[in-house]
């Protein structure tokens, strides 16, 4: 199994350095759920809910978002420059380092 | 008052399979959700995605699976509660279940089975201080009678089906003006419906406010204002008495959180025999519990709800035995009403 590691920040602002397959079809807001850390993931991964919704802290060449994923961003809060849903960032090598912060979860 | 022997608490796949599972028992069931429609998530986030992994379907689009229970549990005649939520539980002088919900609809069965899944969908509040202080005094998330905004300046938010379907009707000659609020240019909702509220704001029926979110809201007594803010213009404020966000649903446990269930990380904990709680009589199956090893799979619902419908019956007649049929044997006889 290849692993890289990646950061997450959750809403307290404490840091997990988390290991993670790559070859695994996985997701972060997968990882996130795994490593018991406070991620709903209401929909699945589907990007439909934006319960997995996170910033992005490095600078890494992500994937583009799609449309469901923009869409979905449009009718969340606390949306930034640096927003994502975690279900849609798939952990690949490229992704080695990689630092995410959650954000806070919606009323 | 609705009786039955099963009330099961959520509509979704795990819920109606139930029925065909008690049917098969000869145990009627009746089904509470608050959805207008049965079929849970499958029908309300995901109708037209496909889903993989139902034994003996290759892929199934999420509503026609529902379409097909509720199709194979029509001879159990099931009742329904829809568009209402169970609130709160009571047990009477013949240790039945009392279950009574938002609308006061009364409900009464010696077994009751949760298949809340993710909890009652609710809309998704904007968060914004103070926006409390103004629900049902001009902030309204679900439009329940239109003719409450006639002559009325509305000020929508969100750029969803719903958000774009009540713009065009309450700019059809209802609302005295529409303001259509929206986080940017394009929208999710159906492409017909984005292009009829372009048009609209073509020809000045709807004000669209694009790249631009309310922040904050004002008044005294009731809404009188709304802070926006927008990507260039910055800080402007719309002066209106009717806010209706529009931001979609988000399930939440609710008030099943308070039965005096055992609850874990947001689900009910069940003994994995029959998926009993920790209250006699009661039932969890489904995404709404949780035990080790659970897998939130609509597969596992259908076998948790099956055992648990055994449980059921031997809980009810305790001295009856019970043989497993096959419906390939003697097919299947439902009830008559």
């Amino acid at each position: 199994m290849s692993m890289i590691q990646i950061i997450i920040v959750d809403r307290e602002g404490v840091e997990y350095k988390v290991d993670a397959p790559t070859d695994m079809d996985m997701n972060v807001m997968e990882l996130c759920k795994a490593s018991d850390l406070p991620v709903e993931g209401t929909c699945g991964g589907m990007a439909m809910c934006a319960s997995c919704h996170c910033y992005v802290e490095s600078d890494h060449a992500l994937p583009e978002m799609s449309e469901d994923e923009e869409s979905m961003l449009d009718e969340a809060f606390f949306v930034e420059e640096n927003s994502r849903l975690s279900c849609q960032l798939y952990l690949k090598p490229e992704l080695r380092g990689l630092r995410v912060r959650l954000a806070p979860e919606s009323a | 008052m609705i009786e039955t022997d099963i009330l099961i608490i959520g509509a979704g796949p795990c819920g109606l399979f139930t029925v065909f599972e008690a049917g098969l028992l000869k145990l009627r069931c009746h089904m509470i959700d608050s959805l207008p429609e049965p079929g849970g998530q499958c029908a309300e986030i995901y109708p037209k995605k496909p889903i993989f992994d139902i034994p003996a379907f290759p892929e199934i689009l999420a509503g026609e699976l529902v379409e097909n229970l509720m199709q194979q549990i029509e001879p159990f005649k099931p009742g329904f509660t829809l568009g209402e939520s169970a609130v709160t539980i009571e047990k009477d002088k013949e240790n039945k279940f009392v279950i009574t919900t938002d609308k006061g609809t009364k409900h009464r069965a010696p077994i009751v089975a949760i298949a809340g899944g993710l909890g009652v969908f609710s809309p998704r509040k904007p968060p914004i201080q103070e926006l409390s202080s103004y629900e049902d005094k001009g902030v309204e998330y679900i439009i329940k009678d239109p003719e409450m905004y006639r002559d009325r300046d509305v000020v929508i938010s969100g750029g969803g089906d719903s958000a774009l379907d009540w713009a065009i009707f309450l700019s059809e000659g209802v609302a005295k003006s529409v303001t259509l609020v929206h986080r940017r240019k394009g929208f999710k909702g159906h492409p017909d419906s984005a292009q009829k509220v372009l048009d609209l704001a073509e020809k000045g029926k709807i004000r669209f406010v694009a790249d631009a979110e309310v922040i904050g809201v004002n008044g005294g007594e009731s809404l009188e204002s709304l802070t926006v803010k927008h990507k260039e213009e910055g800080l402007i404020e719309i002066t209106t008495n009717h806010w209706i966000p529009l931001f979609g649903l988000t399930p939440k446990l609710g008030p099943i959180a308070d039965w005096g269930l055992e609850i874990e990380k947001n689900a009910i904990k069940v003994n994995t025999f029959d998926y009993s709680t920790n209250v006699p009589g009661i039932y969890a199956i489904g995404d709404v519990n949780t035990y080790p090893g659970k897998l939130k799979l609509i597969l596992c619902g259908f076998h948790e709800g099956t055992l648990m419908v055994q449980s059921a019956f031997k809980r009810l007649y305790p001295d009856k035995n019970l043989v497993l049929k096959y419906t390939t044997v003697n097919g299947i006889t439902g009830f008559d009403e």
